[in-house]
């Protein structure tokens, strides 16, 4: 496993593009054809299923190290990963275990055959037999996350440099449902699996925020607007009498949403169409906390289903009978995708509505008002334009209306993981409620590296607790905190539920006093 | 009577009337060593290791009154007698050993067991009352052993070189900056940061001999460094001082480089985990070497490492201190001041 730990290894320490393409192309090159297989698969998501709890890891690492529970915790807190923990703690090995990656990953699907001894007696062997970062790979693979320094897209685009091809098409060629066992890389990377995929989504189009309003939107005439919604952006596909649901994270979701399902299969033809799964009541769209409840759901209940009805409104049409449309304009796109709502009785699916506006100054109107209809703002995609692989500037622009925020104190505070392990980044806020402070959100972002340090500090300084991974601290930091939208939530102390909430800015002119108190967030409900 | 007691100056030995690297002024004050968080400015009296003396009259004032003492030597001090022995952290650091009426207790500032060939090794001394540090007070901190640190390092710049690369070094201008020097000597043009040339001078005035180097200057052009070593103190990460180096690639020697969250925190292109801090394992070592009935734990984990030695029977308290300030040798760097 040496050439894949030298390349992990080689992603974490730089965060330059053009190094960890380097350290790819480097590894292409010695790498076997199943080593690469499984590097693809494992940067894609493609894990196997973990054969092995992280509660028994944890119990074997504690019964070889002999440090007790809290002392464990306490290790993890501070190293923010389960695996890296793991192997820190663990003595240095005996031996060496000469493995690629491929044949580890040959032994690590044999697991879930072995019965629990088996299972020790394999783990234990390995943690005895491998440095430290190898046996921190180990750790990883065996499942857990696998995002090691090197993004889907970082990964698409190391291939086509390697390969000289489209980044387009290698984004299509990979994505979908290949498995090691029925691959070949330099085939698969080429696309020679694409057309045997029914289910092959294409990669979405994305838009960047809109830059120079006035300049881009000189000539109205030549753009498409559209609402923005704020659902989960989702891909029907409908080829060869087989229908499938893909989500922007490249998740099939198909199961999630019968009524779309059943409505599609009532169309003819084969084809793509790109759109947003929305909860939808007599026509009304709903806000996102509605659709929450109907997500990641193991069994869709009758009542679920009723309580909480849900809808796609469609943007745009990418095949048409088996013909790719990305290249066409989007106006020619659009009279495509117009045509199949003609004389159709449709429920649950819905053409996504042109926004007319002969203005500038009407179209700012128009989008200051959306969050009335539960959107998120405006679209404007350029009637000219393609339907581009991912986020290009120019064509396609998102202008959304101003958040939400609201001024409201730290109480808590945790540390991150991965990179952010090191510092206190993740906090809850709290509101005033008449005495009292009542928690209304949870941000991870929004301040510099700079800020973070500060804030650790403080929390340092401040915390009462001494032990476990949560700090709790003097309510004194006050932060303006932005969100999305705000609904009402049983789940939440405080009532409400903020959309997307995140870190504006930290108020340092601002007192504990001056924050915000519950009924005037619960009046941001409309 | 207690030997020792932990005043807002700093510590204190009662029947002695002095204190042991107080962070307030006080007319007696014995240092264990030269960091900043351990020898402060203001004291009337200074008493330390010889090989500290130049240090404190290089970091402080040429003109503080300040006596040496060997390591072993007794000396009387207010009928406590007093000595310093070899705490294997940097050189001139020193465990101070107080004795009164037979009572022992053991002020070990900071640490190390590992010989790091620079250092007068760590000398266990045993005592009734002990007083530690806990900078690494976790068991995920478990060092490597002092010749494979020496050889990622050197390994590190033969990489670089090959791809034509600068290869520029992070640490404390005090102990950790020589060590590095140590550790690639032959490797390489070597240059270090003035801050670190002005400890240089304090290590070769007491006799130990360090590789040759040249000082650079970053208010000059540095193009003549390209592709050589450079070793600068951690005051200078991010700053434009150290952008002018040519084709850099930028290392972190810190004990906090062991979590692969903290080097990527630190966006460093490589992190070695080097410490002058005793790791988890050798803490422990160093307090059962002392067969002390009672430790007190100064910096760093305390709260984690006291519980964990009263579980294991060692009588243990924590005691709140200005030691090791952010106990990150990282963000300590502004406390080596304007050193650019």
């Amino acid at each position: 496993m040496r050439a894949f730990a030298k390349l992990v290894h080689a992603l974490d320490s730089t965060n330059k593009t053009n190094q960890k393409l380097e350290a790819v192309h480097h590894f292409f090159r010695e790498a076997e054809d199943k080593d690469k297989l499984w590097f693809l698969a494992l940067f894609s998501g493609r894990r196997p299923k973990r054969a092995v709890s992280t509660t028994l890891l944890r119990e074997w690492a504690k019964e070889i190290t002999k440090i007790p529970e809290w002392l464990f915790l306490e290790s993890y807190s501070s190293v923010g990963d389960l695996g890296e923990t793991i192997s820190l703690l663990l003595p240095d090995p005996k031996g060496y275990m000469e493995y690629s990656l491929s044949e580890w990953m040959d032994k690590i699907n044999q697991l879930p055959f072995y019965d629990e001894y088996e299972k020790k007696q394999f783990i234990l062997k390995v943690w005895g037999s491998l440095p430290h970062q190898e046996r921190f790979i180990f750790n990883k693979l065996l499942g857990g996350s696998f995002r090691l320094g090197l993004s889907t897209k970082g990964l698409v685009n190391a291939i086509s440099s390697y390969y000289n091809l489209d980044a387009s098409i290698v984004s299509h060629s990979i994505m979908g449902e290949w498995t090691v066992q029925n691959s070949n890389f330099e085939e698969l990377v080429h696309g020679e699996y694409v057309d045997s995929n029914l289910s092959k989504p294409y990669p979405f189009c994305l838009a960047y925020p809109i830059e120079n309003i006035e300049e881009t939107l000189s000539d109205l005439s030549k753009w498409q607007i559209e609402y923005k919604w704020d659902g989960i952006r989702g891909q029907v596909i409908k080829r060869n009498d087989e229908i499938f649901i893909w989500s922007r994270g490249e998740e099939l979701i198909t199961d999630q949403f019968p009524e779309i399902v059943n409505e599609v299969r009532k169309w003819e033809g084969d084809f793509v169409l790109d759109g947003e799964i929305l909860a939808i009541a007599n026509g009304e769209i709903l806000n996102f906390t509605a659709l929450q409840k109907r997500l990641n759901r193991k069994v869709l209940s009758k009542k679920i289903l009723e309580e909480v009805p849900v809808g796609m409104y469609v943007y745009d049409i990418l095949e048409h009978n088996n013909k790719d449309l990305r290249n066409e304009s989007m106006s020619y796109r659009r009279k495509m995708l117009e045509s199949y709502f003609v004389n159709k009785q449709l429920i649950s699916i819905k053409l996504s509505t042109i926004v007319k506006s002969e203005s500038l100054v009407e179209l700012s109107y128009i989008r200051e008002r959306a969050r009335e209809i539960n959107s998120e703002g405006l679209m404007l995609k350029h009637k000219d334009s393609v339907y581009h692989v991912g986020r290009k500037k120019g064509d396609w622009w998102k202008w959304k209306i101003a958040p939400l925020t609201i001024d409201a104190v730290l109480i808590y505070a945790q540390k991150g993981s991965g990179r952010r392990s090191s510092q206190y980044t993740d906090y809850t806020f709290a509101v005033r409620d008449n005495e009292n402070l009542v928690t209304i959100a949870k941000a991870y972002s929004g301040l510099t590296d700079k800020e973070i340090q500060e804030v650790s500090r403080f929390v340092n300084k401040n915390a009462v607790e001494k032990f476990g991974p949560v700090r709790t601290v003097k309510p004194e930091l006050v932060f303006e905190i932005a969100f999305e939208g705000i609904g009402w939530s049983t789940r939440h102390k405080a009532g409400v539920a903020l959309r997307f909430p995140r870190i504006l800015r930290w108020r340092k002119d601002k007192t504990v006093a001056e924050i915000d108190d519950l009924e005037s967030v619960k009046k941001l409900i409309h | 009577m207690r030997l020792i007691q932990f005043r807002p100056e700093g510590i204190y030995c009662v029947p002695g009337k002095f204190f042991i690297d107080p962070w307030l002024p006080v007319d007696i004050a014995l240092i264990t060593h030269g960091h900043a968080d351990h020898a402060r400015w203001g004291m009337k009296k200074y008493l330390c290791h010889h090989f500290t003396v130049p240090i404190l009259r290089s970091r402080i004032s040429p003109d503080i009154q300040v006596q040496g003492i060997s390591y072993d030597e007794n000396i009387k001090v207010n009928d406590v007698q007093v000595s310093f022995h070899p705490a294997g952290h940097i050189i001139g650091s020193a465990q101070i050993r107080l004795e009164y009426k037979g009572r022992i207790v053991v002020i070990s500032g900071d640490y190390k067991l590992q010989n790091d060939g620079l250092s007068t090794p760590f000398d266990p001394v045993k005592c009734h009352e002990y007083v530690s540090e806990s900078t690494f007070g976790l068991p995920i901190y478990q060092w490597k052993s002092v010749e494979r640190q020496n050889e990622e390092l050197a390994n590190w710049v033969v990489h670089n070189q090959s791809y034509h690369k600068t290869s520029v070094f992070v640490g404390y201008s005090l102990g950790k900056a020589q060590r590095i020097m140590k550790a690639v000597e032959d490797t390489g043009p070597l240059y270090v940061h003035y801050s670190i040339h002005k400890l240089n001078q304090a290590y070769e005035s007491v006799g130990i001999k360090l590789p040759k180097y040249e000082v650079l200057d970053f208010r000059e052009d540095v193009k003549h460094v390209n592709q050589g070593i450079v070793i600068v103190p951690p005051a200078l990460v991010d700053s434009n001082a150290i952008r002018k180096i040519p084709n850099m690639a930028y290392a972190i020697c810190s004990g906090w480089m062991t979590v692969r969250g903290a080097r990527r925190w630190r966006s460093a292109d490589a992190g070695f985990a080097i410490s002058d801090h005793a790791d988890w394992n050798d803490l422990l070592t160093a307090i059962k070497l002392s067969e002390a009935e009672k430790v007190y734990v100064t910096h760093g984990q305390t709260a984690v490492f006291s519980k964990y030695l009263n579980e294991i029977g060692i009588a243990s308290e924590e005691v709140k201190t200005e030691f090791g300030e952010e106990d990150d040798e990282i963000v300590s760097a502004k406390v080596e001041g304007n050193v650019v």
